[in-house]
């Protein structure tokens, strides 16, 4: 496979036909004649970061797993995908299932476990089936390697997060749990699990076949190696694009076929950050996008065109972010819907407005980092990057005069509640 | 030797808690209370050498009613 072309993992007539490669398709497909004996080294070679979110690197966490001393380890693809915007793990295990379940062996292997357990979450129907399907394939072949089961985790926001995560195959509750050190070792009864999402699993089935200097061939220098990202929002059919890290994100956008000269554009996913519209030209790399604040996260890219009204859009999504809490910590369950309120003050251009302006920055500032998992931070990071990015909008809204389409913007892809009493707040 | 450069911090369990506000009232120096009545802990960490404060973690420590209090060691490298 050639080390410049796109897409790598989305490789393939999958999405065509509609339907995942198979085991043999998939065996022509990624062909190669490199084996490595060391995968952690050819990760650490390769630079391969964390693709769920905080990038951390793959490496270091493998490493962290593989020297506990226990006899018995587990390996987790994390497949929840709990942003309402975010389709790329969905997409990637419809197209080349077995290049996650790869990644997964190979990671077993590499660390000493000997169970490999893919989390999709249960309203998934067809992605479960995909991957089962792949399974079944795979150990009709073969006998040998990690055994693999599917779990399904209700399919919640925090469900995704990988202590609630662990905490489901522990106790079957998908609720966070609470850790004193970080980096810190979730474990499963008194065994160490080492979780890591689907799509960076993909990637470490792909260095295992080519190599970590293959891997680097693409990207910048920090930042190595292709990215699934989800492009919404103002575009006709939301997308899902493989591009290497460092695009200029207008290229993005118009290879996605979204608005290009948008008014701002939500990175990272609902826990992210706004970026103002003039900054399309930015490289979608971290190192780039920390000058605004912002990262690369999940890989959302939620576009919001001229005519959309930035505060309505953080109102819906803090609101769904409020109702998705766990509610197991009082700043989380309590501070994020007092957040949901004050915008809706700010949105409606009520007579609140200004005091609700006062109250939100003394709020983001008490709520930050008090939360179990980082859940309430994002929403905070959300909101202050809002005042940041819509500040002239936010002004106008505080005398009084709301936008024309304050009251209609409907551009983030949010679920609908079932119904109003769903909401946390009295 | 090594004990000098350590410092203490008051962490709370925020999954635990459920905003009694006892410690607040039983370490009115360390703890404040948030608009909906969970702790916040202004000026931790300190030293282990200010008695009278260590005295007052222990007491809304030994008094949460959810136990969701620890003092935490923070050993810092300075050498």
């Amino acid at each position: 496979m050639n080390s410049r072309i796109l897409p790598r993992v989305l490789a393939g007539p999958g999405l065509l036909d509609r339907r995942p490669l198979t085991y043999a398709q998939h065996e022509t497909n990624f062909a190669s004649s490199f084996r490595t004996t060391n995968l952690l080294q050819e990760l650490e070679k390769s630079g391969l970061t964390g693709r769920g979110g905080a990038a951390f690197p793959t490496y270091r966490k493998a490493q962290l797993i593989a020297d506990q001393h226990s006899r018995v380890k587990y390996v987790v693809v994390n497949a929840m995908e709990g942003e309402p915007a975010a389709h790329k793990d969905h997409t990637l295990l419809a197209t080349n299932p077995h290049l996650v379940l790869d990644g997964a062996a190979a990671m077993a292997t590499a660390v000493g476990a000997r169970l490999v357990s893919v989390c999709i979450p249960r309203e998934a129907a067809a992605t479960i089936n995909h991957v089962e399907r792949a399974i079944h394939e795979r150990q009709r072949r073969s006998n040998t390697g990690p055994k693999f089961e599917v779990q399904t985790p209700p399919g919640r926001y925090v469900a995704g997060e990988e202590s609630a995560l662990v905490h489901w195959l522990d106790d079957n509750e998908t609720l966070p749990q609470f850790r004193v050190v970080r980096p810190h070792v979730l474990r499963i009864g008194r065994h160490p699990v080492l979780v890591d999402n689907a799509e960076t699993h993909a990637h470490i089935g792909l260095i295992q076949r080519y190599g970590g200097d293959w891997f680097r061939d693409l990207g910048t220098a920090d930042a190595t190696g292709s990215t699934l990202v989800s492009v919404s929002g103002a575009i006709r059919n939301p997308a899902v694009l493989e591009v290497a890290l460092g695009t200029p994100l207008h290229h993005i956008l118009e290879t996605a076929g979204a608005d290009t000269s948008p008014q701002a554009i939500l990175l990272g996913g609902y826990g992210g950050t706004w970026l103002h519209g003039d900054h399309v030209n930015t490289p979608y790399d971290n190192a780039s996008l920390a000058k605004f604040g912002a990262s690369v996260g999940a890989g959302v890219i939620m576009v919001l065109p001229k005519q959309g009204c930035g505060i309505t859009e953080t109102l819906r999504i803090t609101k769904w972010m409020a109702n998705e809490s766990a509610r197991q910590c009082g700043p989380c369950a309590f501070g994020l819907p007092a957040m949901a309120e004050d915008l809706a003050h700010i949105s409606a251009a009520s007579r609140d407005a200004v005091a609700a302006i006062q109250r939100l920055y003394g709020r983001g500032q008490a709520i930050e980092g008090r939360g179990a998992c980082r859940h309430p931070d994002g929403v905070v990071r959300l909101v202050r990057s809002a005042f940041e990015v819509f500040q002239p909008d936010i002004n106008r809204h505080a005398k009084g005069q709301a936008c024309a389409a304050a009251a209609t913007s409907r551009y983030a892809p949010v679920p609908q509640l079932a119904s109003e009493s769903d909401l946390v707040w009295e | 030797m090594k004990k000098r450069n350590e410092l203490l911090q008051l962490r709370v369990n925020p999954i635990l808690c459920d905003g009694f506000g006892h410690c607040a009232e039983l370490a009115p120096d360390l703890v404040i209370l948030d608009e909906w009545g969970y702790p916040i802990f202004p000026d931790s960490p300190f030293s282990p050498g200010e008695k009278e404060r260590i005295r007052s973690a222990h007491l809304a420590i030994r008094g949460c009613p959810r136990q969701a209090l620890v003092l935490e060691r923070l050993s810092v490298d300075t050498k």
